[in-house]
């Protein structure tokens, strides 16, 4: 009799935590980024039907474009993309160039481009697109600071990831991370060619992605080399040393700290 | 009213009263005034007319959906197969002379077997109904002016003794030809009811036009939403017996005071079910910047299928692809119809070296097929990007203190007013513009891909080549200007 009702209360709990917690086993498969230590150190990649922010360090709206694009080219695989665009930031970093998409490795064929006036309807429309569940993922790439874009919004979106099973990525350029809902948050910067002469090719795109926000597992920095023809990150190439924070950046990631702890 | 006309002030328009003191239009305004010194004088305002005829025509559409101008102040309504629903014709007649009439409009209306004739008509009497083929006998004793021809014509023809359209009408065409024109001729062949003039309707007729009156006015949202979702049920069953699908909808709201509120939806593919109508204009009316104002109420919505196609059903696939691509069309027609259609774009790329017109962003939702099936310049396997992630739709001028060499590289540039130290350098690509489109005006461009200190890497370029191209007319050197035109992932 006792032994049953502990039975049975065991299972209850057991039930209510699963539906508390999505838990790992709950959780789809987990995509690789191809680069081994940020891979274990996300559980295995990137959980999709979430949402993942990537923020620009300082102003460099380029390294952190290439850094979402071969997050969405990994996520979405050979499915459609929709990338949700501010007017502004198309003035402000330029628009996205199909040629430039192409020789990442990604195909400008399954791209929808949505250029939103503001972010509201950017918003707007990132929820609606996330209910589709053809997409492969959605791009929201949002300008500067954006009041709109707070805690519930950011519910809003993973929820909506969460229902249709597409991963929601949002790209924010020239902003400071502030509390959400992400599964992961990124600053992402741009690094060094491998050393040599000034006139030694450069190499593939090489970002510095530091983990600032991981909601099931601890945070990290690595230097991230995207292989445009396997269309995956991996480990640099011929790097001699780590290289080590620029001193310039303190304040800014003092502050992005802040921001995870309030979060979680 | 008054109008300026070569440099004279003549009256454009008068009001009965005036018409009583013995001015007529077209009199200078400094004769008027000594014929009759109290009058009140207003400056015309063509532009503002028209817009009010604009918006009669508008709420006449609820009659039918012919409905044309004749400037600068007739309506023609093609009330072919339409009077039945109003009570028949004199019943129509009646109501478009009261409800215009009680907007204080003065108003002269005819029916008659032709437009012209019509037309002729109501110049001299209002709300005669003329049957077909009676049309001479009816305009025969009117005066010539109320033919509308040219001014000219028309005093031509009085000099002429020619008083009525009848006694015009009893000469031979062939000496009315001679005299005034076969232009002329052909009016009064349609004034008397031989032939007809196409009147040319201000839209194109919708396929398909399904609408629902009301007795009362009605005004809140959701009486509107559900009147909207029943007529998109009517539209489609209608639709559904052709086999169409509808590519363009409008749906027009008709408020009691005359005004008209049409807004349309475009969809890329065929809507064939209700409730996909249903929510595109749901979306598209949640989104609109100046929301529905009912006012005193609608007493009639109209839903119209401007452009229809016919529907191929699809063999549903195993590997649902045929699913996948409904959903991404569907998804693409609701954000057009809130955010705009222009606004949703793929990417179809041109034949093009220069790097700004290498791609075109077209309407997602006409153009999602050419795009998935679009080829792609293939990349070099092995070879880092050569072309920047992020393109600037104008390249933006970089300040570059010295180079090397007059057509190498520079060390360091300023943009937006950070100084970068170029460590990396490759190039330079030349690419020279397309002078066999324009005019020599463009410069060759020497593109260099760099890296600056902190591994941002751009992508500059200068604009012109030395000794050749940046020379002034007396062929000293010029200073290169540079740019930046994109930024590397």
């Amino acid at each position: 009799m006792n032994g049953a009702r502990t039975g049975t209360l065991a299972s209850l709990r057991g039930s209510i935590a699963r539906i508390e917690a999505p838990s790992e086993a709950a959780m789809p498969n987990r995509i690789a980024l191809g680069h081994t230590s940020a891979d274990a150190m996300l559980r295995g990649g990137l959980a999709p039907a979430a949402l993942h922010e990537v923020f620009a360090a300082g102003h460099q709206g380029g390294a952190a474009t290439g850094f979402i694009a071969g997050l969405a080219g990994r996520i979405s695989a050979r499915k459609p993309l929709v990338w949700v665009r501010q007017d502004f930031s198309d003035r402000e970093n330029g628009a996205l160039s199909m040629c430039g998409l192409a020789e990442l490795g990604l195909d400008p064929r399954l791209l929808v481009t949505v250029r939103a006036a503001d972010v509201d309807s950017g918003l707007r429309t990132a929820a609606d697109a996330l209910a589709c569940d053809a997409l492969g993922a959605v791009v929201l790439e949002i300008w500067g600071h954006a009041r709109q874009l707070d805690l519930v919004a950011s519910r809003k979106l993973t929820l909506a990831a969460q229902a249709s099973g597409v991963t929601a990525l949002l790209l924010r350029i020239a902003a400071t991370p502030i509390p959400s809902t992400a599964e992961t948050r990124w600053i992402v910067r741009a690094a060094h060619s491998p050393p040599g002469n000034a006139a030694s090719g450069w190499g593939a795109p090489r970002f510095e992605a530091e983990l600032v926000r991981n909601r099931h597992g601890p945070v990290g920095r690595w230097i991230m080399e995207w292989k445009c023809h396997e269309c995956q990150f991996s480990e640099p190439s011929a790097y001699p040393q780590p290289v080590a924070a620029a001193p310039a950046h303190r304040p800014h990631q003092a502050q992005a700290r802040a921001g995870h702890r309030l979060a979680s | 009213m008054v109008a300026k006309d070569h440099n004279a002030i003549l009256l454009h328009a008068v009001d009965e009263a005036a018409v009583r003191a013995g001015l007529s239009i077209g009199l200078p305004l400094a004769n008027a005034r000594a014929i009759c010194p109290e009058l009140t004088v207003y400056d015309a305002d063509p532009a503002a007319d028209l817009k009010t005829l604009n918006d009669i025509a508008d709420w006449c559409d609820r009659f039918t959906p012919l409905v044309a101008l004749d400037p600068p102040y007739g309506l023609f309504l093609d009330i072919t197969g339409c009077a039945h629903l109003f009570g028949g014709e004199r019943a129509l007649l009646q109501i478009v002379i009261n409800a215009l009439s009680r907007r204080g409009f003065a108003v002269s209306a005819a029916i008659a077997g032709t437009s012209i004739a019509a037309r002729t008509l109501t110049r001299t009497a209002s709300g005669q109904i003329i049957a077909d083929g009676a049309e001479a006998e009816a305009v025969g004793p009117l005066p010539v002016s109320a033919l509308g021809a040219d001014p000219a014509v028309t005093t031509g023809l009085r000099r002429a003794g020619l008083k009525t359209v009848g006694d015009v009408a009893s000469r031979a065409p062939h000496e009315i030809s001679a005299r005034f024109g076969s232009a002329f001729t052909t009016l009064l062949g349609h004034a008397l009811g031989q032939g007809d003039a196409p009147i040319s309707p201000r839209k194109p007729l919708p396929d398909y036009i399904v609408e629902k009156r009301f007795p009362e006015p009605i005004a809140t949202d959701t009486v509107i939403a559900l009147t909207l979702s029943s007529l998109a049920k009517t539209l489609v069953a209608a639709m559904d017996k052709q086999g169409k699908g509808a590519r363009q909808l409008e749906a027009s709201f008709f408020r009691t005071d005359g005004a008209v509120r049409a807004i349309m939806v475009e969809t890329g593919r065929p809507v064939t079910r209700p409730e996909m109508i249903d929510r595109l204009f749901r979306e598209r009316l949640d989104a609109l910047n100046d929301p529905l104002d009912p006012g005193f109420g609608f007493d009639l919505i109209r839903l119209a299928a401007g452009r229809t196609e016919i529907v191929v059903q699809q063999q549903r696939d195993l590997d649902s692809t045929v699913h996948d691509n409904d959903e991404i069309s569907a998804l693409i027609d609701r954000i057009a119809a809130r955010i705009g259609g222009k606004r949703v774009v793929v990417h179809l790329p041109l034949e093009s070296h220069i790097p700004e017109r290498s791609a075109l962003a077209l309407p997602a939702q006409y153009h999602l097929t050419a795009a998935s099936a679009a080829a792609w310049p293939e990349r070099v396997a092995g070879e880092p990007p050569l072309r920047p992630l992020r393109l600037f739709e104008r390249p933006e001028p970089i300040k570059v203190p010295f180079a090397s060499v007059p057509d190498g590289p520079p060390h360091q540039f300023t943009w937006r007013r950070a100084l970068h130290a170029v460590v990396r350098v490759e190039g330079p690509e030349r690419i020279a513009m397309e002078w066999w489109k324009q005019d020599g005006a463009a410069l060759t461009r020497d593109y260099f891909r760099v890296e600056d200190a902190e591994g941002q890497r751009f992508w500059i370029f200068r604009d012109g080549l030395y000794e050749s191209e940046l020379r002034d007319e007396e062929g000293r050197p010029l200073p290169a200007n540079w740019y930046v035109h994109g930024l590397f992932a």
